[in-house]
């Protein structure tokens, strides 16, 4: 069995701080991470070679320091590790991501699984997983919470708002985890050691064969024409007094509006 | 001089420039040129009246319609269809076009003129017992297909799990832009689409475009817009014929959640609780006022995070995006990712005892206090009433 594992470095975004002075973000001193759905994915393809001899080849694409994402992962357990970087990916969006990632996995080849986390904690689009499987002309589950391998077939629950289905694929196919899938497993030191005996493969552009036309911010179809901190100014009422007035205050203000009033 | 209103998806009630208070909901009202209007309108927070929208009503052109995808479930339209089908009216009302819905099923029986009544033009139905319920491959062939015959020039899904997982297979399959989980949808002054979404863990706002491709594709949080009643009475219904093969993967079984989870996208009052609540042992004054009241229950992320209670409760950029009468924020700090979930709510009222924590920049009642012993006080007034 060969399992790909599309993961992505991004800052930790629950640790950003926005100065109140300005509004702005901080991103210096922001940690950068394993993306953590793209560790489920991770953890889940480890799982699935615990049971049936297989080999885990973890991709990514970003900058050169995107490295230390794939050592993690080599420290956890995968096998390989590949990292797609080149000045000619910067500024893609979601669409052009898809083409680069797909474009990879078509110069490895042989392929049986691929596993992406359901969506990166930066962006939140939750898009790339499914436009590879798009791009490579093979079916993709999305939100998977459990997944069971039977007879080279994939039987996955996906998540829905009010419970799940339960949806059978032919292999090769792509299923993007939730973190609902599994726990992660923390790094061993053993696993640290091993992780330098492994090779990073670093692909630009041209050695992982990919398209040039169909990557890069010049084709991505959408572009960013502006960020801005919603930094609305106050204009409510702050209430004073004790606790209790400003409790009972409270409960006024509500009724008035009428919004208590069935309950008062 | 400029004739201005606040928009919908400001993310506050009322808005002060040159002195003078703009009230969500309030007709145009002048505003002399300042930095505090530039600001405003650079913010993006109110919509500028301009003349030729007031003359004659241009005539509405056949073609380049804005889409909606009328998503189903067990026959049943899901409740974000109608809210972006009004705003897929309001945005084909500024480029003069018509409004298509678009409806895969196995049978209508009647789901046509729903979506008839709540602001589309035109209903696109397929009909197919291969279409009953969602399938990538299918839905993503159907979709593709009529859009390459029709042309539409914006396509709007509910950013759903059935949306999510269909809007960019189409966009990869067709070649266009798709930009997830917009809080806003408007026209720009070339025409175009203009997307506002959370960006960065929804830390700041992104306004992105889609220039050089159609359709211009966006998914929107069910619970973003507003629903309207719009009938239309020259409603059309087109019938789209289909071959489709069988699907390439199989459902074995949909199971529905015994537990009941939380109905936050209809609620009219949320009590939510976050972290300054101290400990899950606290947040059981959240629920105790909550039921006093008859609110839903919310939740920030890192109360959820921290397992004071399930995820279904959670608002923000990562939960659910709600629009109640009032939201009572107890003990949340109000990062952009919480505020991105609950700025559309009609009346906020922050319980903050951090008097420069954010949240109280979007509240119309401030409190501050240690919300450990406001609630019990407010439980204790509310009983003795």
């Amino acid at each position: 069995m060969n399992i790909i594992v599309c993961i992505k470095q991004v800052p930790d975004t629950t640790e950003v701080k926005i100065d109140p002075s300005t509004g702005r973000l901080i991103r210096e001193g922001v940690p950068s991470i394993i993306n953590p759905e793209d560790k489920n994915a991770l953890e889940e393809a480890l799982k699935i070679k615990e049971e049936y001899s297989s080999k885990i080849i973890v991709l990514t694409m970003g900058p050169s320091q995107a490295e230390d994402a794939l050592r993690e992962a080599l420290a956890m357990g995968a096998d390989e590790a590949i990292l797609l970087s080149d000045i000619k990916f910067a500024g893609s969006d979601t669409w052009a991501t898809a083409n680069a990632l797909a474009g990879a996995i078509k110069t490895i080849g042989k392929y049986d699984l691929i596993l992406c986390g359901r969506q990166a904690i930066d962006g939140d689009t939750a898009q790339v997983g499914p436009q590879v499987a798009e791009a490579l002309g093979i079916p993709q589950i999305t939100y998977a919470q459990k997944i069971e391998l039977k007879n080279n077939k994939a039987v996955v629950e996906r998540e829905l708002e009010d419970g799940y289905e339960i949806i059978e694929s032919n292999l090769p196919a792509l299923i993007t985890c939730t973190q609902n899938l599994n726990e992660p497993r923390y790094l061993s030191l053993k696993g640290i050691d091993k992780s330098f005996e492994k090779n990073i493969t670093k692909w630009t552009a041209k050695d992982a064969g990919i398209n040039e036309n169909l990557v890069g911010i010049k084709v991505s179809p959408t572009m960013v024409k502006k960020t801005f901190s919603p930094n609305a100014k106050g204009q409510g009422v702050i209430l004073k007094g004790s606790i209790k007035e400003m409790a009972s205050e409270l409960i006024e203000k509500l009724k008035e509006k009428e919004f208590i009033k069935q309950y008062g | 001089m400029a004739k201005v209103k606040l928009k919908e998806e400001y993310p506050g009630f009322s808005l002060t420039l040159n002195g003078i208070i703009l009230n969500k909901g309030d007709d145009f009202t002048d505003i002399e040129q300042s930095f505090e209007l530039d600001q405003a309108i650079n913010n993006d927070y109110v919509e500028i009246f301009k003349e030729e929208t007031k003359g004659k009503k241009a005539e509405v052109v056949e073609g380049n319609e804005v889409w909606v995808f009328a998503e189903q479930r067990n026959g049943k339209i899901s409740r974000v269809v109608f809210e972006l089908l009004g705003k897929a009216h309001e945005l084909a009302g500024k480029l003069n076009v018509k409004v298509g819905a678009l409806l895969l099923c196995e049978r209508a029986n009647g789901l046509q003129d729903e979506l008839l009544s709540y602001g589309a033009h035109k209903v696109y139905l397929v009909e197919n017992a291969l279409l009953k319920d969602y399938r990538t491959d299918l839905y993503t062939k159907v979709i593709s297909d009529l859009i390459k015959n029709e042309n539409p020039q914006i396509v709007i899904y509910g950013a759903t799990n059935i949306g999510r997982d269909l809007a960019p297979r189409i966009a990869q399959r067709i070649t266009t832009g798709l930009t997830a989980d917009c809080t806003g949808l408007d026209i720009d002054e070339d025409g175009l689409l203009l997307q506002t979404r959370p960006a960065f863990g929804g830390n700041i706002m992104a306004q992105i475009k889609c220039p050089k491709h159609k359709p211009q594709m966006s998914t929107v949080r069910p619970g973003t817009f507003k629903i309207n009643k719009i009938k239309d009475d020259k409603g059309e219904v087109v019938k789209v014929k289909v071959s489709l093969t069988d699907p390439i993967t199989k459902i074995i079984d949909i199971i529905k959640s015994k537990k009941k989870k939380a109905n936050l996208e209809d609620a009219q009052i949320i009590v939510s609780g976050g972290r300054g609540l101290g400990n899950k042992e606290n947040f059981r004054m959240i629920e105790e006022l909550a039921s006093l009241i008859g609110a839903e229950i919310g939740a920030s992320r890192a109360v959820v995070d921290s397992g004071w209670i399930a995820k279904d409760h959670q608002v923000g950029q990562t939960g659910k995006t709600v629009r109640p009468k009032v939201y009572i924020a107890c003990g949340i700090s109000g990062a952009i990712q919480h505020r991105a979930g609950m700025q559309n709510s009609e009346i906020i009222i922050a319980i903050n005892k951090d008097p420069n924590a954010m949240i109280f920049s979007l509240a119309d009642y401030g409190i501050v206090a240690d919300v450990k012993q406001f609630i019990p006080a407010l439980i204790a007034e509310l009983k003795k009433q």
